[in-house]
């Protein structure tokens, strides 16, 4: 491994994890994303607007790069942003769906169809944080920590990327998701 | 240590070899067609698509019965038709544990979200990716890039990383996309379509079209001395600027075209053209004319092949590569089909003509949604008699 892992974040529908310490937990008859999101006070309404791939994907990196406490949204390009799934984008892909099945009530509709790709996820890290380096979606048949850990290494071989936001990003419905992330640095 | 390229094909509406391809180029030709109400949409679309018929027969002369039963959409058989072709041309075997396959797709099978009777894990194109590895007997995990439209090429850097990793000794490239309801409709929601010919860096531009193809490409390491067409590097980039709109002052792409050129010591005189996106919006090659002349390019002369094929998404890279290397053997820079008067702010060189050259490298450029750019160089090493 030439990378060392320096933040970790887990967020399920149950529990947040910052470096494997529990820091929240859902409470029933509300959603757990929008409480993250108020309760870290993100102050970004383009979240309102995204699917739930990015929602959780979103979540996920900002209470990551809090830990991290350096100085944030100023333009670089030596860090990566590397993401993995099985589902692609699954949950926006089934709803797009929903808009054209029926010649009868056929409204596709274009603000859907643009998260219908696993990588705007990727994008939407990038933007947030001004982020130029690398961006990419990895799909996997299953989540295996091997396959991901060499992906990272492979990130490390661009000669301008030192660090890199990298880990897993599943969600398949609003109450089914799952984001394993980190920062890590090239060693 | 060199990656090299050892195997190709193409599986497009223009034939079901790289020659056959390259014939039709050369020749000017192209499937894009005008449908007025395709799979009954209720607006009318220019694309290229793969015949069903051919495509029947040509699989039936290269799998057999029974592999072919096991494969259910199309999108499935042009991947692995491609795949069995290029594999079968470089001699690689594919049961090795030090061969790897990549899978490029934006939408593989989504065709299927459409049917009732779902089977939901067959929709990622990791499934596809998965059923394609285990076809060829081979044992290790493969690896999708789902990266919109430069999917292809990052599948390729993906490889020339696996092999300069020395984790591999080969890695098979596969680019594969089909069209459906579900894309057209998409893009067509997104008004990013044209009714007719596209026109890539012409004033009279109006969008996109849309075309199905798959092509593979397989490399390997190989000795810093050897013949023929290598990998050199490639550098993914982004905008950090919109998720479906290009960056105004083509960041991204200059990024990846500037750490391209100085990460491999490129000198611009030694390009023999820039296979560019091209897709004929508005927005697209107007960012691609800026990028280029910020990263002091404006002298090569550029490329486009979606006049041909239309816009072939997650097999675009890999198409367009393999293509722009057999034009290169032959000395030439195939036309930009579609092309007329240059309707870009920058003045790239673009023609709708082929044009002749005397160099052996190129670079490709890519861009996507999500913000995302790619660019990566190929070059041929003849050695002298």
């Amino acid at each position: 491994m030439n990378h060392e892992v320096r933040y970790t974040v887990k967020l399920t529908p149950n529990y947040l994890e910052v470096n494997g310490l529990r820091v929240q937990e859902a409470t029933p008859g509300e959603s757990f994303l929008t409480k993250l999101y108020h309760i870290y006070n993100m102050e970004y309404p383009k979240f309102f607007k995204m699917d739930v791939l990015c929602k959780v994907g979103f979540i996920a990196s900002e209470v990551l790069l809090r830990a991290e406490a350096v100085e944030r949204f100023v333009p670089r390009s030596d860090r990566a942003v590397l993401l993995f799934n099985r589902h692609s984008s699954l949950h926006a892909d089934r709803t797009f769906q929903h808009t054209i099945a029926n010649p009868d009530d056929f409204y596709p509709s274009p603000s859907v169809f643009v998260y219908t790709l696993p990588n705007i996820v990727t994008g939407e890290i990038a933007i947030r944080n001004k982020y130029q380096g690398e961006s990419s979606f990895i799909l996997l048949p299953e989540k295996s920590q091997a396959a991901m850990e060499q992906a990272i290494d492979r990130a490390f071989l661009d000669p301008e990327t030192t660090s890199a936001l990298t880990g897993w990003v599943e969600a398949v419905s609003d109450a089914e998701f799952e984001a394993e992330i980190e920062l890590v640095v090239s060693s | 240590m060199i990656v090299k390229k050892i195997g190709d094909s193409m599986i497009t509406p223009l034939g079901f070899s790289v020659e056959e391809n390259f014939a039709a180029v050369m020749a000017g030709r192209s499937e894009l067609c005008r449908y007025e109400s395709l799979w009954n949409l209720p607006f009318p679309c220019f694309v290229s698509l793969i015949p069903d018929e051919k495509l029947e027969a040509e699989l039936a002369r290269e799998l057999s019965a029974v592999d072919i039963a096991s494969l259910g959409t199309k999108f499935e058989k042009i991947a692995l038709l491609s795949a069995v072709k290029a594999v079968k041309q470089s001699g690689i075997d594919p049961t090795s544990e030090r061969v790897v396959f990549i899978l490029s797709s934006t939408k593989g099978n989504v065709e299927l979200l459409a049917d009732e009777n779902l089977d939901i894990e067959r929709v990622t194109p990791a499934h596809t990716a998965q059923m394609i590895a285990t076809y060829f007997g081979n044992p290790n995990m493969p690896i999708t890039v789902s990266n919109a439209c430069i999917s292809g090429l990052c599948a390729q850097i993906e490889a020339h990383r696996c092999l300069m990793s020395g984790r591999y000794d080969a890695a098979v490239v596969i680019g594969a996309d089909v069209l459906s309801p579900f894309i057209v409709a998409g893009f067509q929601s997104l008004k990013a379509l044209s009714d007719e010919q596209c026109r890539p860096f012409s004033v009279n531009r109006k969008g996109l079209n849309l075309g199905e193809a798959a092509a593979t490409v397989v490399y390997s390491v190989d000795d810093d001395a050897a013949d023929g067409w290598r990998m050199l590097a490639g550098a993914v980039r982004n905008d950090a600027n919109h998720i479906s709109g290009p960056s105004r002052t083509g960041e991204g792409s200059y990024q990846a075209l500037t750490s391209l050129i100085r990460v491999n010591g490129l000198e611009t005189s030694d390009l023999a053209c820039l296979n560019v996106h091209g897709t004929a919006t508005l927005y697209n090659d107007e960012m691609e004319s800026i990028a280029i002349t910020r990263a002091g390019l404006a002298d090569v002369p550029v490329n486009a092949m979606k006049g041909f094929y239309g816009h072939t998404l997650g097999a675009a890279g890999v198409l367009e590569t393999v293509l722009s290397m057999r034009a290169l053997e032959e000395g030439i820079v195939p036309a930009t089909r579609g092309f007329d008067e240059l309707g870009v702010s920058m003045p790239v060189k673009v023609s709708s003509r082929a044009v002749d050259t005397a160099k052996h490298t190129f670079v490709k450029l890519l861009s996507g949604f999500g913000g995302c750019n790619a660019a990566a160089a190929f070059t041929r090493q003849i050695s002298a008699r």
